[in-house]
């Protein structure tokens, strides 16, 4: 099973690539999405009874924090291909045109190498989630960036390359310092004379070292290695993860990528790099060095708040404002693992309430962006009139993203408040209320504005928005606010789990 | 081979100030080409017989025919355009050895695992790759400082290799290749669109 979910959208990529019929290449994407979809679905609960999955002797293992994260990831491809059937519909149609951004004319790229590039995305995430090896998720992060720039360079347009090439460098220098965190680790665990296992679940392999040499009681060279890595660790799938102050990629690439990359960039990728993150964390737990990487963790995440803060207010981009809200709660989730106990579970509800809510809101912006031509929140008016269905998820989806009952992240923010204050950490409390008001307020005026006020004249009062183009964010949408109100068991069961690897 | 060891690592020491030193994009690639070869020569001396032929093809060969290629086909300028003196360049460098010499002395080191300069030299080799990825404006110089980057890395885990993960490393070396072959499309695309390469001319995309 394992073995299809990775090898079924590589081989459909390079299939791709060969057809020549645009609606067969639509057909095999969506085919892709819901068969990962299926086959997720399966091995996620074939971990929640407890067992475990495996491919290629052992190189694909998920546990309940990568099977978590490899289910988000295919909810989000599913709704992202469907969105993208009818966008690469319309896309097709219009051909060479003057971009509004610069005026300059472009044109998209081959509609055959952007499809192939979801597929071998969507290969890349798997290999990330699935594996507890840290060489093959660290080749699979480095996947991710190479076969994702194509897809943020689809209009070709200098903002778009401008976006693609600092993606590309920084992420590229960035997760090549997470191999040198790769690297200590190996430095930290080695021992002369000691033939180390070559197994494949390296993550298991160095949690029971650190075991081992934590119950002996004798650290002798291993610790600053270990502290070292972490912190290699930490800035290289930090910069991938969008953590302040190493987001800069991230506001341009989120904004200049079409939505439904934007959507997968934001919900899906992320994740990905956290997990890079959450692989050292575990380790440097079972190394009883939890105190030295939490306390990073929660630095990071608080910085990442108040930056997200900063650039939100007064933000008149409405996808860069979407892109610092991803900042903001990558910085949420880093502060909640950080802290440990109770808020780990809530971060870890929190992941999957983010990834679901940004991808609705990117997939509506690229709604908004498709009628009004424009990204400035100051020229977009009137969206209930003009379109009342993306006016109306675009406002619900709003609510969600700052955190308003009933939905899911109310539900997360809350859990990670109470886990800060079970531990009477009264600071590191008054800095996220503060920075979740900050935003909350920074954040609604554009929506608000943009939903509200008077439509531009020369604008149609509503015509019929396509089902394509509508209901992937309104199934998210549903799915965010199903998680405010009831939380099934076997997905508070596999969070649980998920928490409890990382100190929860 | 000890000594032979030394000798390729000192060369390689050498090799990266020069790289921070020249003003001609055909000599950063020739010396990052040097550099490819005496990785497999270091290699090749610690005994990764079957992997030393797989470095030089790509580092010493595929990768720095994908860089001339590309600057043959964008016409790149022959001159690099720092953002500070090479001389301060040279000096950075210089400092970087200086501070991986002082961290070796410092950090508790595995007996054993690492053979003399091994680790300063790739320390350096890492840092030196980082002054040329900020102190560069091209985009195409900024890809050698990335691949010399990844060189000081590949170099730092030689020691760390085994025979059973053979598979990681050319999955690794595979992975690089691509990386620099997609940053190659990418150059193309930024040469014709903006008619340099000049990353100084990136400032559409600013709060």
């Amino acid at each position: 099973m394992l073995e299809v979910l990775f090898l079924f959208p590589l081989c459909a990529g390079l299939l791709t690539l060969l057809l020549p019929s645009r609606t067969v290449r639509r057909g095999l994407l969506l085919l892709v999405a819901v068969t990962h979809l299926v086959l997720s679905l399966l091995t996620l609960l074939a971990v929640g009874r407890g067992q475990t999955p495996s491919a290629f002797f052992g190189l694909m293992e998920p546990d309940a924090v990568g099977v978590l994260f490899l289910t988000l990831a295919s909810t989000l491809f599913c709704a992202a291909s469907w969105y993208g059937v009818g966008y690469l519909r319309d896309e097709a149609l219009k051909g060479e045109r003057t971009g509004f951004q610069d005026g300059h004319p472009f044109t998209n790229a081959p509609e055959r190498r952007f499809t192939a590039c979801l597929c071998f995305f969507l290969a890349a995430m798997t290999l990330v989630t699935t594996t507890r090896h840290l060489g093959a998720l660290w080749m699979g992060i480095e996947g991710t960036t190479l076969a994702s720039a194509p897809l943020i360079y689809f209009h070709r347009h200098q903002q778009s390359l401008e976006a693609t090439w600092k993606y590309l460098i920084i992420c590229s220098v960035g997760i090549a310092l997470a191999l040198i965190g790769n690297l200590l680790l190996s430095i930290g665990f080695y021992r002369p004379g000691l033939v180390m296992e070559e197994g494949l679940d390296q993550v298991g392999i160095f949690v029971d070292m650190a075991r081992e040499v934590r119950a002996s009681g004798f650290y002798g060279v291993q610790s600053p290695w270990l502290q070292a890595a972490f912190v290699f660790l930490l800035v290289g799938y930090g910069t991938k993860m969008g953590l302040a102050p190493l987001h800069n990629w991230l506001p341009d690439a989120h904004s200049q990528a079409p939505s439904l990359v934007s959507g997968l960039l934001s919900g899906a990728l992320l994740n990905c790099a956290l997990l890079g993150i959450l692989r050292g964390h575990q380790i440097m737990l079972a190394a009883g060095l939890g105190d030295f990487s939490g306390g990073l963790l929660v630095f990071f995440g608080i910085v990442s708040l108040f930056t997200a803060a900063t650039f939100i207010v007064g933000q008149g981009h409405y996808k860069r404002l979407l892109a610092y809200s991803s900042v903001e709660h990558m910085g949420i989730l880093a502060l909640g693992i950080g802290l440990g106990g109770s808020a780990v579970f809530g971060a870890m509800f929190h992941a999957v309430g983010h990834s679901l809510t940004k991808c609705m809101l990117f997939l509506l912006a690229g709604n908004i962006l498709t009628r009004y031509h424009t990204l400035s929140s100051y020229d977009v008016r009137g969206l209930r009139w003009t379109m009342p269905m993306t006016g109306a998820l675009w406002t619900a989806g709003f609510l969600a993203i700052v955190g308003s009952p009933p939905f899911g992240l109310f539900v997360s923010e809350f859990l990670i408040l109470k886990g800060i204050l079970s531990q009477g950490r009264w600071l590191v409390a008054t800095c996220y209320l503060l920075a979740l008001a900050v935003i909350f307020v920074g954040m609604s005026i554009p929506v608000l504005r943009m939903v509200q006020g008077t439509r531009p004249r020369d604008m149609q009062r509503a015509e019929p928005e396509s089902a394509c183009s509508v209901l992937p964010p309104l199934c998210l949408g549903v799915l965010v606010l199903c998680l405010g109100v009831y939380t099934p068991v076997w997905l508070e069961n596999i969070l649980r789990r998920a928490a409890a690897l990382i100190g929860g | 081979m000890t000594g032979l060891l030394q000798l390729l690592l000192l060369v390689l020491t050498l090799n990266n100030l020069a790289l921070l030193g020249v003003d001609r994009l055909r000599s950063l690639i020739r010396l990052i080409t040097l550099q490819g070869v005496l990785l497999a020569g270091v290699l090749l001396a610690l005994d990764h017989i079957l992997l030393a032929p797989a470095v030089l093809i790509i580092k010493g060969g595929i990768l720095p025919y994908l860089l001339n290629r590309t600057r043959r086909r964008i016409g790149a300028e022959p001159h690099l355009r720092p953002r500070f003196g090479y001389g301060w360049a040279v000096l950075a460098g210089m400092g970087g050895l200086l501070f991986s010499f002082w961290l070796e002395g410092r950090l508790p080191m595995p007996p054993g695992l690492f053979p003399p300069l091994l680790l300063p030299a790739a320390l350096t080799t890492l840092f030196c790759g980082l002054v040329l990825v900020v102190g560069r404006v091209t985009a195409l110089s900024q890809v050698m400082g990335y691949l010399v980057a990844e060189n000081g890395i590949f170099l730092l885990g030689i020691p760390l290799m085994s025979a059973g993960a053979i598979w990681f490393e050319l999955t690794l070396l595979l992975d690089i290749f691509v990386a620099v072959f997609v940053m190659g499309i990418a150059i193309n695309h930024i040469s014709d669109t903006f008619e340099s390469i000049d990353v100084n001319r990136f400032h559409n995309l600013r709060d």
